[in-house]
């Protein structure tokens, strides 16, 4: 990954992706840490893009961006009266104190290991050979993920049911 | 610089455990499934970097596990926020500090 556009992309993108995760932390809104949560989606995008793995930046665009973006702020609405508040709870210290053990455990090992890389983008990471793999190698865990997300379809379905709903179900 | 393999595994470690302390703190529930949401990104994220980076005979098999995580990360959003509205139906509240109905 040689060249002046690299290296201002991915410093571009750290500073936009670590900065609206920390938004999703600190701001009290509600509302506010969904918008933040979505830059961070897009940072996560142009990383994938800048990791020559196109298809899935395009995939996480629509998936992320797309679709659980919307699934969480739907559910923000619909639960009005819990408050947009987005605070602590009381057992925040600790939680907060394992997060930053584990990313000085986590720092430690990235930066004290002798990884062994190529330096520029290896052949075959297109979404021709990702489609071939998906459907050759793994083509069992792909029906797989199919049925679980059937499941994921008709849980959520049966889940969001109001009780007047099952009561006129019942009387069919 | 030019950013190699540490930069972006350290974006990403980084990544990871901002969404672990955002789901370990917040009381509302939908902000600790941000902070799961925030965790998947950044494994994501570390196994494209690896997949990059890493020398080896068949790099797509990263990738397609990337496939296999966005889509359970998708199923995993859909059915809990399906919970989350189904327990704010029953109890008006999705405080995680008040859903206490299993303690004595």
């Amino acid at each position: 990954m040689e060249g002046f556009g690299p290296s201002l992309a991915f410093w571009v993108l750290a500073a936009l992706t670590l900065v609206a995760a920390g938004g999703v932390m600190v701001s009290r809104n509600l509302l506010h840490a969904v918008l933040f949560l979505i830059l961070t989606f897009i940072g996560v995008a142009g990383f994938f893009v800048l990791l020559s793995a196109d298809f899935i930046a395009m995939a996480q665009v629509i998936i992320y961006v797309g679709a659980i973006a919307v699934l969480v702020l739907f559910a923000v609405l619909l639960t009005p009266r819990s408050g947009r508040d987005n605070g602590e709870t009381r057992w925040a210290l600790p939680g907060i104190l394992l997060a930053v053990c584990l990313a000085a455990i986590f720092l430690f090992v990235v930066h004290d290991t002798a990884w062994n890389t190529v330096d520029e983008a290896p052949a075959g990471l297109d979404a021709r050979s990702l489609g071939t793999a998906l459907l050759t190698t793994w083509v069992v865990p792909f029906e797989i993920a199919s049925v679980l997300l059937t499941a994921a379809l008709v849980g959520a379905i049966m889940l969001t049911r109001s009780p007047e709903e099952e009561a006129e179900d019942a009387l069919v | 610089m030019t950013p190699g393999i540490e930069h972006f595994l350290t974006v990403g470690a980084l990544l990871f455990c901002l969404g672990l302390a955002i789901s370990l703190s917040k009381r509302n529930a939908i902000g600790v499934l941000m902070g799961v949401e925030l965790m998947l990104n950044a494994v994501n994220l570390t196994l494209i970097t690896f997949s990059r980076f890493a020398v080896s005979s068949n790099p797509i098999t990263g990738h397609t596990f990337v496939v296999f995580i966005l889509t359970v990360a998708a199923a995993e959003a859909a059915v809990a926020l399906a919970l989350a509205v189904a327990v704010y139906r029953n109890r008006e509240t999705i405080d995680v500090d008040r859903l206490n109905l299993l303690r004595s």
